[in-house]
């Protein structure tokens, strides 16, 4: 099937404004869709709120558009209830870690089978440009005029911290490995987290003087290197990309067969 | 009532039998005194019966889990209590704007804020009509014994099938934690609504938010040949968001419609000794218990007393409530708040000076004694 086809073409054109990096992510996500053959019909995508989330209406699978930070939580029902269907969760950053910290940290302890994509661009888009926990020391935001003094964290190592058993990270720029990622993420059994790397031009770039959308983007090359590249050890702030973990462990949804099992033969 | 199974139990088991033998297959919950045995019997029952249980990690995500479960398919359920149910409201109204039947059991206990966790208490009426934002309309059940309880919890399932809504269980304390008989009914013996699918071939166009002739939605599972868009957002047929005027006027319309202009069919309610009273009880979940007994001692005396017993709450019945206390000296609206009820009756009455609250808000059980103290004052007896 080719990708268009995975695409509700009469929704088009989306929301996102020019320069938006959600557009790249939302190609490399088809494409890895596309790569593993699967059919429309088994792929359920939930969402949250923000610009992130409205991915979920572009795309012509079953698509439930939740509440604010809770996708994982309907996602996590949907699975539970049904196995036999794929899950994939796109969430923003505030949407995943702020709002929804609580439930992502749970879904990654819990090992159900579902992949969340966090699209970070370090900001709230939807709202008008405030700061996110994802946006670190120093930025400057709507709701940090003089600088942000609210420490960020590590998407990724939050997610190996609570459990994960696939995390990786890639970034726009390098849209050929993000699909490759998220392909795996979605092969992989049991929660996957893949992180990717946006931009934001016109809330985040403007307000911190980082250019137009392809000079963002081109600092995403700059920034990050290769997992276990020895550059990281030389300069520290370089963001790794690649899998960080990929590991077997029980499977909730097949953990619960078991237990269905054992309670029928009473 | 025919039956091949009596037992002996608490309301909250009740529930929990009422629940199974509407069908449901998917619960999730979060541990919250006094809803906590409806989690604990079904984590226990429902994977023997085939079906799934998951406590998730909060309240919120509890009710987001079962309206997942609720579109693959399923009869879906959780249980909580007030502060709980305060964290599912926003979840609440999700659940209303994109029809999904489900239901909501909230074993009251004193509030607001933790209150009083061991002790009844019926001051979650107005949080079940109002506790979540914007126009909308809601059913609430309500039930004083556990034969009722059984029944409410069958009659919840079936009308969130019926109506593609959530549905609210409005238990308290008392009952839940109370053990009497209950007898449960044979197969077949109570009647259940089937979830309605949708006929539509795969490939034709299905429109999920297009009400048929008779007002039903029907449902296509996840997972199925349609694939269509669930929104908390103003949507139109296809379930795609709009902001078109005439869109968003006529999804409200259709959503507090569907239910407020059924008020009459909707409600479900108990009466006796209406046909000669000079003064109506008027009462709903345990306090109506007291109130029967006190009605019950009266006639005995030869007092004209009688009960109005309510199990739907929401939507309030007002034009039965009102026919029923047409010709009556006084209504004395018994219940354990500030008299959340009675400010409806009185909105629902002639003559709202002639309706009286005999209340408890002390997280003690409201006995008939405190019911005789209004009565007394009403009949001009003095205290």
């Amino acid at each position: 099937m080719a990708v268009k086809d995975y695409i509700r073409q009469r929704f088009l054109p989306h929301m996102w404004c020019p320069g938006c990096g959600h557009g790249t992510v939302l190609n490399s996500l088809l494409r890895a869709v596309e790569r593993l053959g699967m059919s429309k019909n088994e792929i359920v995508m939930v969402s949250g709120i923000g610009c992130s989330s409205r991915i979920s209406g572009y795309v012509d699978f079953h698509t439930l558009h939740t509440l604010h930070g809770r996708a994982l939580a309907f996602a996590t029902g949907v699975k539970l209830s049904k196995p036999e269907l794929n899950v994939i969760v796109p969430m923003g950053d505030g949407d995943a870690l702020a709002i929804g910290g609580n439930h992502f940290i749970h879904a990654c302890r819990r090992n159900i089978d579902m992949t969340a994509i966090v699209m970070n661009n370090r900001i709230y888009g939807m709202t008008g440009g405030q700061f996110s926990p994802m946006s670190g020391v120093g930025i400057h935001a709507t709701t940090a005029p003089y600088a942000n003094i609210d420490r960020d964290f590590d998407v990724v190592e939050m997610a190996l911290a609570a459990g994960a058993t696939f995390v990786a990270r890639s970034t726009v720029y390098h849209a050929q490995q993000a699909t490759d990622l998220i392909k795996q993420a979605i092969l992989h059994e049991g929660f996957s987290v893949v992180e990717i790397l946006s931009q934001c031009p016109t809330h985040f770039g403007r307000k911190n003087k980082q250019g137009a959308a392809a000079d963002m983007m081109a600092h995403y090359k700059d920034i990050t290197v290769p997992v276990g590249s020895k550059k990281k050890a030389a300069n520290p702030e370089l963001i790794e990309r690649g899998i960080f973990v990929q590991k077997d462990a029980p499977e909730y949804c097949q953990e619960y067969d078991k237990i269905m099992q054992q309670a029928m033969k009473g | 009532m025919m039956s091949n199974q009596i037992k002996f139990v608490q309301g909250n088991e009740a529930c929990v039998e009422g629940a199974l033998y509407a069908g449901l297959n998917f619960f999730a919950g979060y541990p919250i005194t006094p809803s906590s045995e409806i989690a604990e019997i079904l984590a226990r029952r429902l994977p023997a019966a085939g079906g799934k249980f998951i406590q998730m990690e909060d309240e919120i995500a509890s009710i987001a889990a079962i309206i997942g479960g609720s579109l693959t398919g399923n009869k879906v359920m959780t249980a909580t209590s007030g502060p709980g149910f305060s964290l599912m409201q926003e979840a609440l109204g999700y659940a209303i704007m994109a029809e999904i039947p489900c239901v909501i059991v909230d074993v009251q206990r004193g509030g607001p804020s933790t209150g009083i966790p061991t002790h009844g208490s019926q001051g979650d009426v107005m949080q079940a009509r109002w506790g979540t934002h914007g126009d909308h309309a809601i059913i609430a059940l309500t039930a004083s014994n556990h034969q009722d309880v059984f029944q409410m919890t069958v009659e919840a399932f079936n009308l969130a099938e019926t109506y593609r809504t959530p549905v609210i269980l409005l238990f308290d304390e008392v009952v839940g934690h109370m053990r009497e008989k209950l007898s449960i009914p044979e197969e077949g013996e109570l009647p259940l609504v089937e979830r309605l699918r949708t006929a539509v071939k795969g490939g034709v166009d299905y429109h999920p938010y297009l009400p048929r002739e008779d007002g039903r939605l029907p449902m296509s599972d996840f997972g199925g040949v349609h694939r269509y868009n669930v929104t908390g957002l103003y949507h139109d047929m296809w379930g795609f968001p709009s902001a078109d005027p005439k869109v968003v006027h006529g999804l409200i319309h259709h959503l507090v419609d569907k239910i407020e202009n059924r008020a009459n069919l909707l409600a479900r309610y108990k009466e006796y000794y209406l046909d000669d009273a000079d003064i109506i009880l008027l009462s709903y979940g345990s306090a109506a218990r007291s109130a029967l007994h006190m009605v019950k001692s009266r006639r005995k005396r030869g007092e004209r007393l009688g009960l109005l017993e309510l199990q739907t709450l929401w939507p309030f019945p007002r034009e039965m409530v009102r026919t029923k206390c047409a010709d009556v000296e006084a209504v004395v609206v018994v219940e354990m708040n500030m008299g959340m009820i009675m400010q409806e009756v009185r909105k629902a009455v002639a003559d709202p000076a002639r309706v009286f609250l005999a209340n408890r808000i002390d997280g003690v059980f409201i006995n008939p004694e405190d019911i005789r103290s209004i009565l007394r004052l009403i009949q001009g007896k003095g205290v």
